[in-house]
């Protein structure tokens, strides 16, 4: 007790239903709300100067907006389009939605809380100095279309990019306008469709690993070719002879990823490459694994023929719960020529942006656009943030760390979780099976959820397919030793109690987070995927 | 460097660990010729200090919006964003997160997608939204294939309303894809004879409104006749804001929606990140492209939400998947949501009232410059003048004295001589009585 009476020790006892309180909310977990249940229609966060609000005077409210009375007291010119039902949106002031927004955040993980070992995602650091770039005037507050001689800088900084992307690939052009790894897929695979069309070679199918993202085999769809499997040896990569095997006057391309998703880096990747081409193929590198490798081999140098780049995966653009992303296209030279616009390429010792077609000159060909505009800006002045504060020597040792990091997981890990293809060195990312957990009755999902508890966000799960209950941990190079240490210990006393009988607890996981597992099947049965007013009590009563 | 915590101590004791002498032990798969010796010929690292210095170079060189009276628009619009939107995306735990494949420690982003997707459905008129798309362009060729799944057929009409760009898109992928495409040429003031494009081998009728030169189209009968024939109409927005003043698409019998959301809580940035609103009927969800975000209940039986209906998506349907994508536009999306709950609907039709009130101001004066007409009936805030001569070099003369006055119709529609005296002129709540008058006596100026 301090002189006015306050306790100043805690007492010790806990009351059994601490849990059970009045409001739902446990301290600093709140729970939150719809907007649709606490909004309300009348009510708005947002003000006007009395200038550009005097509109509003005519034709605000609901009434009015039917109103044909315009500001200035002339006639609008919606015509008869002016829209008189309400559209059901309801309004929070700031304090408000603050709040809101805040209570939601609270119920996310994230890099910044914890390690966040998903594999293949590469949930490394994001530096604050790209956010503070990015949002700098002369970047935020310039129009795709304002005349050219005014955003010279904007050009700069996106062939400064392309530049700094070619030299790290060894490619010949960069179409920058692909909005995230899938979409430079697309990219890459029109690339190679666009080749082949111009050289009158129609082609029908595409070789993808048995490891490969789902999105590969979902581009090559897109585009017509139907998709034939290459399965892995019995190390984890892809045999030269099953893709011979396979090659015919009929395949378009390959599409590799290298490292592979089991972690691996394709060590027969060279004779892979001699083969397609020697087959008149092409060489599609998935480079959602690139980050392991920058500074260490140019793709270009392993015959690619395009390969998209995750900036949010290896330059650090923020995921964002799922975006944005940003996915530029490197191409070989023989590729280059069909670059969609807007793309830089190599020019004379540098390289050049180039907007348009006819900007693009003779000899190139670009097979059309990817998007409006020029593509993702905002994450090209982030990741090029990235790159000059790594520089050459700070990327090749962010690779060596990230490869690193994972290594020393595997080594923490290795006499109590079981590789799938032996105990040998991975490369940025980690796999293990489920084979650990015969017996236990806990499966890979339990396991994964166990680690929620204890704070961790899990691995990426199930993924790769050609592994049973894969566990994929990728830690990046952002973890100190220490975290790492701790990390190996949490995973080990998992596993010991795993093998010691409690698969109860792992089933139950996780019981302290937000909210307990949630009913998948459900949610697909009878999708909700929006609120719906509440019926009125008197139909709700039949 | 300082975002690597290693020490070379540390790295040391790490490999021991590990049992491999040195660090390119770990690199030895790649082939030993291929490896890099040295660095890359690119620069040493950097202090932030210098990074600043390096970035803020480039950036100086550029006229932003904010600075000039500003006019552009064609597909991406200077708004007035609220100071709360920005900071609340850069929250740690919305910016550092990933896509929410855990619901359990991801139920803030699932419950504001949850928010995102009613507030597009509401706003569209229509009955699902899904959980965003990269940008309205390439969810537009989205639409299309959509449709093309909807009615297993392959051709898309294409209004001479659409955006070039997203008309551009389109083709792109349908030349891929092997799909065909019928593009009706330019069509400043909605006048096209669209419904003769539509026949019976029409799977969609993909049109804009506010069109791409402004003007408003009535899209009903246009449903109507593609209804009669068996196909879909796609109802396109470049300007979300439009939605708070002008009768929703789903009102009008639309069948898919979809449009640029980048006018609600994200900045211009150069054209990207951007976010793609997508909104259709309830019978065609199943072939809706993109993440949904649904209800359900945990162990405990508390709501909760959760991704859903994934067996459309790649990762579970690999080849057979209603589409590649496999991300949304995460931030993009929230600060949307965010910018839209603060306006809610009292702050929205106030925004679009001020937005319209200063296209008609704007075009009512215009319209008084010599030599200067303004060709559409009916617009939002957004509409196309013709001025005597060549309207790039308008529009670079007004550069010139430090205005940014639209966008020349050549500057997109480049073999489209008859279309070079054209340009399309857009206003915001962020435009001034000041603004708008040094943008007239610009014009006139430039013109005499």
């Amino acid at each position: 007790m301090n002189e006015q009476g306050r306790p100043t020790a805690p007492v010790t006892a806990v009351t059994e239903d601490a849990a059970n309180t009045f409001t739902g909310n446990r301290a600093l977990q709140m729970e939150e709300p719809l907007i649709f249940e606490t909004g309300r229609y009348d009510v708005t966060g947002v003000d006007l100067p009395q200038e550009a609000g005097r509109a509003e005077r005519a034709t605000g409210s609901k009434k009015e907006a039917a109103s044909a009375e315009g500001a200035t007291g002339k006639k609008t010119r919606l015509g008869k389009h002016a829209r008189t039902a309400p559209i059901d949106l309801p309004g929070l002031t700031e304090p408000e939605a603050m709040r809101h927004y805040v209570r939601l955040s609270q119920k996310n993980y994230a890099i910044d809380s914890g390690l966040y070992p998903l594999g293949s995602c590469t949930m490394k650091h994001n530096p604050r100095l790209n956010e503070k770039m990015a949002r700098l005037p002369g970047f935020a507050d310039i129009h795709p279309l304002q005349p050219v001689a005014t955003v010279t800088g904007a050009t700069e900084l996106i062939t400064e990019l392309g530049r700094w992307l070619l030299e790290m690939t060894g490619m010949r052009s960069v179409a920058m306008s692909p909005k995230a790894g899938a979409h430079g897929e697309l990219c890459g695979m029109m690339a190679i469709k666009a080749a082949l069309t111009a050289r009158g070679d129609k082609r029908s199918t595409v070789l993808v690993p048995e490891s490969a993202h789902g999105t590969n085999p979902a581009t090559a769809a897109l585009l017509g070719y139907s998709v034939v499997d290459v399965p892995a040896r019995e190390d984890g990569t892809v045999d030269p002879a099953a893709v011979r095997e396979r090659l015919s006057p009929d395949v378009a391309a390959i599409m590799l990823t290298n490292p592979n998703t089991c972690g691996l880096f394709e060590r027969d990747v060279v004779a892979i490459a001699d083969a397609v081409h020697e087959a008149g193929a092409l060489f599609y590198a998935d480079g959602a694994n690139f980050n392991a490798i920058v500074g260490k081999v140019k793709p270009g140098d392993l015959g690619v023929d395009a390969m998209h780049i995750n900036l949010h995966k290896t330059f650090s653009t923020p995921h964002g719960g799922g975006g944005p992303g940003a996915g530029p296209v490197v191409f070989s030279d023989m590729l280059a020529p069909y670059a969609p616009v807007p793309f830089v390429r190599i020019a004379g010792e540098g390289a050049e942006f180039v907007g348009t077609r006819a900007e693009a000159g003779e000899g190139a060909a670009p097979f059309g656009r990817m998007t409006a505009f020029h593509g993702q800006m905002g994450m090209f002045v982030r990741a090029m943030a990235y790159m000059f504060s790594h520089g050459a020597d700070g990327m090749r040792q962010a690779s060596d760390d990230a490869v690193l990091n994972a290594n020393y997981v595997r080594a923490g890990l290795r006499d109590l979780m079981s590789q799938p293809f032996g105990d040998r060195v991975c490369m940025h990312e980690v796999l293990f099976d489920d084979h650990f957990l015969d017996d236990t009755g806990v499966t890979t999902l339990d396991f994964a959820k166990a680690m929620i508890d204890e704070g961790y966000h899990p691995m990426t799960m199930y993924f790769p397919l050609v592994v049973h209950g894969a566990m994929l941990i990728e830690p990046t190079e952002s973890e100190s030793k220490a975290s790492l240490d701790l990390f190996i210990a949490t995973l080990r006393d998992l596993v010991m109690r795993a093998k010691k009988g409690e698969a109860e607890r792992f089933r139950q996981a996780p019981q302290l987070a937000p909210r307990r597992r949630l009913d998948e099947t459900r949610a697909a049965r009878q999708p909700k995927l929006k609120w719906e007013k509440p019926a009125p009590w008197s139909e709700a009563a039949e | 460097m300082r975002y690597l915590p290693h020490t070379e101590a540390d790295r040391e004791a790490m490999l021991a660990r590990i049992g491999v002498p040195a660090i390119d032990a770990l690199f030895a798969d790649i082939p030993a010729d291929k490896r890099l010796d040295g660095l890359l010929d690119l620069p040493a690292t950097r202090s932030e200090m210098e990074v600043e210095a390096a970035l803020g170079r480039m950036a100086g060189k550029n006229t932003p919006a904010g600075s000039v009276p500003f006019f552009v628009g064609a597909g991406a619009y200077r708004h007035h964003v609220p100071a709360s939107v920005d900071h609340l995306i850069q929250r740690s735990e919305f910016l550092t997160s990933y896509t929410p494949y855990q619901p359990e420690v991801s139920q803030g982003t699932l419950q504001y997608l949850f928010e995102f997707q009613t507030q597009v459905a509401n706003l569209t008129g229509m009955e699902v939204a899904n959980a965003s798309m990269y940008d309205g362009s390439t969810g537009t060729a989205e639409a299309v294939l959509m449709a093309h799944r909807v009615t297993k057929r392959r051709k898309a009409v294409l209004s001479g309303g659409l955006h070039p760009q997203y008309r551009a898109v389109v083709e792109t992928v349908s030349e891929m894809a092997e799909d065909a495409v019928v593009a009706l040429p330019p069509d400043p003031t909605g006048t096209e004879a669209i419904l003769d494009a539509i026949d019976d081998e029409t799977s969609c009728v993909v049109v804009q409104s506010p069109s791409f030169y402004g003007e408003l189209i009535d899209l009903a009968p246009i449903a109507e006749k593609a209804h009669a024939v068996g196909a879909l109409l796609v109802a396109v927005f470049t300007e979300v804001v439009s939605l708070g003043a002008i009768e929703p698409p789903g009102a009008q019998g639309a069948d898919i929606v979809v449009g640029e959301g980048q006018s609600i809580g994200n900045p211009l940035t150069f054209g990207g990140p951007y976010v793609g609103l997508f909104a259709t009927r309830q019978k065609f969800l199943r072939q809706m492209p993109g993440r949904l975000c649904g209800e359900t209940v945990d162990a405990e039986g508390r709501r909760g939400f959760v991704l859903t209906l994934s067996t459309r998506e790649q990762h579970i349907r690999r080849d057979k998947a209603t589409s590649n994508i496999c991300t949304n536009s995460g931030l993009c999306c929230l600060a949307f949501t965010i910018h839209m709950t603060l306006l809610g609907e009292t702050g929205l039709r106030r925004l679009a009232a001020s937005n319209h009130a200063s296209a008609v101001a704007l075009a009512d004066s215009l319209s008084e410059v010599p030599g200067v007409s303004v060709l559409n009936d009916s617009f939002f805030n957004e509409f196309t003048i013709r001025v005597p001569g060549d309207a790039a070099e308008v529009i670079d003369a007004l550069a010139q004295n430090g205005i940014l006055g639209g966008v020349p119709v050549s500057r997109l529609e480049h073999d489209r001589p008859d279309l070079a005296d054209l340009i399309v002129v857009a206003t915001t709540e962020t435009n001034t009585d000041a603004d708008r008058a040094a943008f007239v006596a610009g014009l006139k100026e430039v013109l005499s």
